[in-house]
């Protein structure tokens, strides 16, 4: 098989000459399916095993379980909201489509888009097709509200990648990291579609003021229901129910932004947070998955260790100091962000998406720092930073975008002075010898 | 060590004693269960700070009594070290031991064993101008095609250095000389005599000559070429007292031939040699001993009179003396040290003992393309070709002069680079892998846990030289720093060679690194980048700057 394959891809092999994008397209998916054969040169002789593909796709890999969570808790949060199959595994199929009814465009966008620029940048510039869109593909879908229009997605993958990445020379050079770079230029470019309360929950319409009823089924929903019938399961049905009593839609941040924690526990239990059953970004809101995710990633020493490890104490140390100024009794006239600063720092951890940026974004080797010491301070001031924007920022609790990117561009800054203070060492190691020596 | 580990609990401590305020301070409405659980972690502390405290008391009295604490048989608790910091051997007992974390041993099958036997067969030698760096690509010859040579006798000279003699290490008829690249000399051949002559020197004593004595006749006789100089790994300026020579007794390399084997009946020329050295230099002369063992390494290296000595245990690059000399006594600024092999040495003590340049080395021949893999004894610049004669597997072959790692590439009518003593065959990796980055069939060396080759830390691989990927840009950041036992940032020091940065260059050490300490680097590199070529442009750059 291995044979015929081989020589399928001898014969259907562009020319180089006349189509260069074709023979670049051609090119990635030729070594997607074989390891090329070429051997060492120069040097050693002998490589290890591990290459960028399989570095990014351990990422990948380790984001897997999040997409099957992400597509079930789509669904699972729209049929809440309207009061409808409340179990966990009730009527599971129809969450399971209506999820990937809305995951597949955008996962299917992403990739097209995204890697169409790579392809058209890479046949440009004449290299191989690089593996960082693998990576940032993956990522993209799971950061986004999942009714986000499909060509906003587009329109922000094309930015993040081109200005992002390209304009800076390719995979390896960016400054930014490119998921959050998408995601950021939807925050600014379009904030009603990723922020506020009416976003994170899909399929739920505003009917009239402070009114919101679900979507109409059709189309697709029609045909699956023919086959969920035929079944005899539950199906869709028509659509257009009214939500039930109380629904706000907004995430348990939004609330303890504006009631602090008793506000949160109003809506959702300690559990559901945890276990993701909770309104946000299609794969932040499992704990636990994200956690599995991280540890395959540090244990496959894929992503580093430190820079999670010193995000939580940075964290940790953040709220310690905002619950620290936090006033102890509230009046009804106080504020909601006095309510927010009084959460306690450990329930912080089971509102909004700091695992995932903690696993997933910040250990990002290219835009992150890259020495040992710099990754602790790196680390440590992405948890910092990224906790004070969630509290004090009046107009968007969460934190985690903005800090990841604001210290990506410090990233350079902590790596100099590392740097400068392995220079200084030497020196002064030198100096003492010298020193040593002129008084032997 | 165990300072720190005081330092980090009595922090951890009162950061706990700040939640539990903090928790206080918001009374009933937080979860109990969670300052429980604090609070239960702060007495743990507590009374682990007791005992590490109390630990340290008894620690002082002993030092106080004279008690050796060292092996942790006072301690109530183990102190850092004695958890995790691997066992040192009981023969280190008199010597200092640098213990290295860092490194990774590539374990390939095809190790040479056995008694060392004679090279049969082997009629043809070469030298090779490129094996000793520093050189002008075109030397001087002193002798022409057909000439007959002794052992021992001139074979060119550089023009930079007129001199220093590099001589024949063999005795018979020059029959070829073979030119490289823009007509440099690559290889001057000699066809041996099946009995072999040597130039007879008249030799200064060691302990009474003066130094200028001994460096001319070093100058003279060939043995200037055995030494190397760091930075640079070039042949040495004679104008330049080196600051302190250093000697790795072992190698720790893929596939490295066993210093023991080496050095056995050799063992009065070895002393000889380091004899000579200290005669060089104002420093030391610095044995790196092989601490990683459960016995200890020949008495030959342990007792050795005129050195200092210094134990290194680890994983590979520890036997590199580049890595030796940074954790015994680093170089930079203007400062030169030499470095010597055990061969080399051996070589240097028998020239002061007898007046002879007697270039035997044992070499070995490793490989799992080898029927049986052997040590066997020949001359310096032997012919590969005719040293692997009939004990290949298959033709698909590469044969590479040195180890996996920093060797060189050698076709079978090529010879053995000078510094060489090992010869390593493996298979080529010239085939096509399905999905290979993402479900590889065949095991294959790896640092990477994303392979189940963790779970099978003993186990050796055949090895082949296909790249398992394409080049690709710096990505990821972590991969380096896991092999690489020295205090420099690889990955910068490449990217400021690459940007031409000489200042960066040298304050982030690089005069401190030659190929073969970054070879490990090249190894795991994930992006698949030349580090050992970027890393010589890079010293060739600061070699010209001066």
């Amino acid at each position: 098989m291995k044979k015929a394959l081989l020589n399928f891809f001898e014969r259907i092999e562009p020319d180089k000459a006349k189509s260069p994008l074709l023979h670049t397209a051609y090119d990635a998916f030729f070594t997607f399916a074989f390891t090329p054969d070429t051997v060492t040169a120069k040097g050693v002789h002998i490589r290890d095993g591990m290459d960028l593909k399989r570095t990014m796709v351990t990422v990948v890999v380790a984001l897997q379980l999040l997409y099957v969570f992400g597509t079930y808790n789509i669904g699972n949060q729209h049929f809440h909201a309207l009061g409808m199959y409340t179990g966990t595994f009730e009527a599971i199929h129809l969450k399971i489509f209506y999820g990937l009814v809305k995951i597949l465009p955008i996962f299917v966008v992403t990739h097209v888009v995204g890697l169409g620029v790579e392809f058209y940048y890479a046949a440009k510039k004449g290299h191989a097709v690089e593996e960082g869109f693998l990576v940032s593909g993956a990522l993209i879908p799971l950061i986004m509200p999942p009714d986000i229009p499909l060509w906003i997605l587009s329109v922000a993958i094309i930015f993040a990648v081109v200005i992002g990445k390209e304009a800076f020379g390719g995979t390896g050079m960016n400054i930014l990291n490119i998921a959050l770079l998408a995601r950021v230029f939807v925050f600014f470019a379009y904030p009603t579609y990723i922020s506020g309360d009416e976003v994170w929950i899909a399929g739920i319409e505003k009917v009239g003021a402070g009114a919101y009823a679900g979507q109409e089924y059709g189309g697709i929903y029609g045909i699956l229901d023919s086959i969920f019938g035929s079944f005899g399961w539950a199906t869709f049905g028509e659509g257009k129910q009214a939500v039930v009593d109380g629904f706000t839609g907004a995430t348990p941040l939004g609330l303890a932004a504006k009631g602090g924690w008793a506000a949160v526990t109003e809506h959702y239990t300690v559990s559901d947070m945890w276990w993701g059953h909770i309104p946000g970004s299609i794969g932040e809101t499992s704990k636990p998955l994200i956690l599995l995710g991280a540890l395959m990633l540090v244990f496959t020493k894929v992503a580093d260790w430190r820079i999670m490890v010193s995000a939580i104490v940075g964290f940790v140390a953040c709220g310690l100091m905002i619950n620290g100024i936090a006033p102890d009794t509230f009046g009804p006239e106080t504020d909601g962000i006095f309510k927010f600063m009084a959460v306690p720092w450990y329930y912080h951890f089971y509102m909004g998406s700091f695992f995932f940026a903690m696993a997933f974004m910040a250990t990002d080797p290219v835009t992150g720092a890259s020495t040992a010491t710099g990754k602790w301070i790196y680390g440590f001031f992405i948890g910092f930073i990224g906790l004070i924007i969630r509290i004090l920022n009046p107009a968007y609790p969460e934190g985690w975008m903005l800090a990841i990117l604001f210290m990506n561009v410090f990233a350079p800054l902590i790596d100099h002075y590392v740097f400068e203070a392995n220079v200084n060492r030497r020196a002064k190691r030198q100096a003492a010898l010298a020193k040593a020596r002129g008084e032997q | 060590m165990k300072s720190i580990l005081n330092k980090a609990v009595l922090t951890l401590g009162t950061l706990f004693m700040a939640f539990e305020l903090s928790a206080q301070n918001e009374g009933a409405s937080g979860s109990t269960i969670f300052i429980y659980t604090l609070v239960g972690i702060a007495v743990i502390l507590f009374f682990g700070m007791l005992i590490n405290v109390a630990d340290n008391l008894i620690g002082i009295e002993a030092k106080q009594n004279n008690i050796n604490v060292e092996d942790g048989g006072l301690a109530l608790i183990p102190g850092f070290k004695h958890l995790f910091g691997g066992k040192v051997a009981d023969y280190t007992a008199d010597s200092p031991v640098t213990i290295l974390r860092r490194g990774h041993d590539i374990l390939l099958e095809g190790e040479a064993t056995g008694a060392v036997k004679e090279a049969s067969g082997v009629t043809r030698f070469a030298v090779q101008p490129p094996s000793f760096r520093g050189l002008q690509p075109i030397p001087k010859m002193t002798v022409e095609v057909g000439a007959s040579v002794k052992a021992g006798d001139q074979i060119f000279f550089d023009k930079q250095m007129p001199d220093v003699a590099f001589v024949a290490p063999v005795s018979g008829e020059v029959i070829e000389l073979n030119r490289g690249a823009k007509r440099a000399i690559a290889e001057i051949v000699i066809l041996a005599d099946k009995k072999q002559e040597y130039r007879s020197f008249s030799q200064p004593d060691i302990k009474t000559a003066d130094r200028e004595t001994i460096v001319n006749f070093m100058k003279e006789s060939g043995a200037w070429s055995l030494l190397r100089q760091r930075p640079y790994n070039t042949i040495p300026n004679p104008e330049v007292t080196p600051r302190d020579i250093f000697v790795s007794t072992f190698d720790s390399a893929p596939l490295a031939p066993d210093s023991a084997v080496v050095v056995a009946g050799q063992e009065a020329a070895f002393q000889a040699g380091i004899d000579v050295l200290a005669r060089l230099t104002d420093g030391q002369v610095h044995l790196g001993l092989d601490g990683r063992g459960d016995t200890a390494p020949p008495a030959v290296f342990t007792q050795a009179a005129n050195a200092s000595k210094r134990y290194f245990k680890g994983k590979h690059p520890v036997g590199n003396v580049g890595v030796q000399i940074h954790h015994t006594a680093p170089i930079g600024g203007s400062d030169t040290v030499w470095a010597l092999g055990v061969q080399e040495v051996i070589t240097l003590g028998k020239l002061f003992q007898e007046g002879h340049f007697d270039a035997s080395r044992v070499v070995a021949l490793t490989g799992s393309e080898l029927e049986a893999p052997h040590y066997v004894r020949t001359y310096a610049g032997a012919n590969v070709g005719e040293l692997l004669k009939g004990s290949l597997k298959e033709e698909n072959v590469r044969v590479i002069s040195g180890d996996v790692l920093s060797g060189e590439q050698k076709a079978m009518n090529n010879y053995l680079n000078f510094y060489d003593d090992q010869i390593t065959v493996i298979k080529e990796g010239d085939y096509f892998e399905m999905f290979g980055w993402l479900l590889p069939l065949s095991p294959r060396p790896t640092i990477s846990n994303t392979f189940p080759n963790f779970l099978f830390p003993k186990v050796k691989f055949e090895g082949d030289t296909n790249t398992h990927g394409e080049k690709r840009a710096f990505v990821v950041t972590n991969d380096y720093e896991q092999v690489m036992p020295m205090d420099v940032y690889p990955q910068q020091i490449m990217k400021s060679i690459l940007i031409n940065d000489i200042e960066r260059m040298e304050g982030l050490g690089i005069l401190e690194l030659v190929e073969e300490d970054v070879a490990l680097c090249e190894f795991v590199c994930v992006s698949k980048q030349p580090l050992q070529q970027i890393l010589r442009e890079g010293l060739e750059t600061m070699r010209e700057q001066g």
